[in-house]
């Protein structure tokens, strides 16, 4: 038998070296994540098909929402992203304590955004009787566009919300994995690979705050939150 | 040696900026440009997303085949909105809307 070398952690023997691993690594997360653009892609088309079949409807929809909140989590996410970023650059520079850190602040960040959805938005939006098919009771002008746009709203929300809590769940594993020592100066690809994930999830919300609570004509309301 | 370190000062520049680009774009939505709006709103949107995709998932530092993929998924999307478009929002340009519309030219040509 053949004396086999001497492999560094973390490196998989079927690379010639960590520098393809990297790569291939992170190429096979973007066509995923390519994946990931067509699927919410396909909600985003309908979207704009039915915002501008139902424009008065899809604007009176928009002006229900809290713009606020929607802000404040728009910036959460951001902070999010950059303790991720942070997160890596610390296995970079092999930090063990720094990553640990951030993942757990990437983390919180991340719960804090699901909890002000929730408390805040969601669950007003139940009170307030504008959750179709289950508790709805908006009878305002044209209730029934308005109807297709919470729909819309949920479900892109929700799915977006659904990434979350998965993401929330790698960065456990993550965070276990960071601060057992796995990952070094040489080999941090899972937690390069899972940081792509993550900012992928934030553009996608920051495509979804201009478009569900911002150009619904928000201004001839005369407030925040008239 | 691999991937790129990227400084912690551009990170916290790109923040600010993304930060700074969400007040801009939430302040905007309460003026009144009429159709500019939604334009303004969504020409932030994909700038902040460039700042997103170039510094904190690192493409300005990745191999050309990276960038080829991500520029493909995004031209697929863009395929995606313009052909869906083009058929939803022209449909009223043609009046053949019965069933049978596609037989008019043989029944015209007839007659």
């Amino acid at each position: 038998m053949a004396a086999h070398p001497v492999h560094p952690p973390g490196f998989a023997h079927q690379f010639v070296d960590m520098d393809q691993q990297h790569a291939s690594g992170n190429l096979g997360m973007w066509v995923f994540l390519v994946t990931e653009i067509m699927f919410f892609g396909g909600l985003f088309a309908s979207y704009i098909i039915y915002r501008a079949l139902y424009l008065p409807a899809f604007e009176t929809g928009s002006r229900l929402l809290d713009v606020r909140f929607g802000a404040t989590n728009t910036a959460v996410l951001i902070a999010s992203s950059l303790t991720m970023a942070l997160a890596i650059h610390a296995a970079q520079t092999g930090k063990r304590e720094a990553q640990v850190l951030f993942l757990v602040c990437t983390m919180l960040l991340g719960a804090a955004f699901i909890a002000i959805k929730l408390i805040f938005e969601w669950h007003h939006d139940w009170v307030d009787g504008l959750v179709p098919g289950l508790n709805w009771g908006y009878q305002g002008p044209h209730a029934h566009g308005v109807q297709l746009f919470f729909c819309f709203y949920f479900f892109m929300t929700g799915l977006h919300a659904l990434h979350m809590v998965i993401g929330i769940g790698i960065l456990t594993v993550l965070t276990i994995m960071a601060a057992r020592g796995r990952f070094n100066e040489q080999y941090y690809f899972p937690l390069e690979i899972s940081g792509l994930y993550w900012h992928f999830v934030d553009i996608v919300w920051i495509f979804l705050f201009p478009l569900l609570y911002l150009i619904g004509g928000r201004y001839a309301m005369g407030g925040p939150h008239g | 040696m691999n991937g790129h370190v990227v400084p912690v000062k551009t990170y916290l520049a790109v923040f600010v900026a993304l930060i700074c680009f969400t007040l801009l774009t939430t302040a905007a939505a309460f003026v009144d440009m009429g159709r500019m709006n939604t334009v303004v709103a969504l020409a932030i949107a994909v700038t902040k997303m460039l700042l997103v995709i170039l510094f904190f998932m690192h493409v300005k530092y990745s191999p050309g085949l990276t960038r080829i993929v991500v520029l493909a998924g995004f031209f697929w999307l863009a395929i995606l909105v313009a052909l869906s478009l083009a058929d939803e929002l022209t449909r009223w340009w043609s009046p053949a809307a019965q069933p049978w519309g596609f037989l008019l030219p043989f029944l015209t040509g007839w007659r």
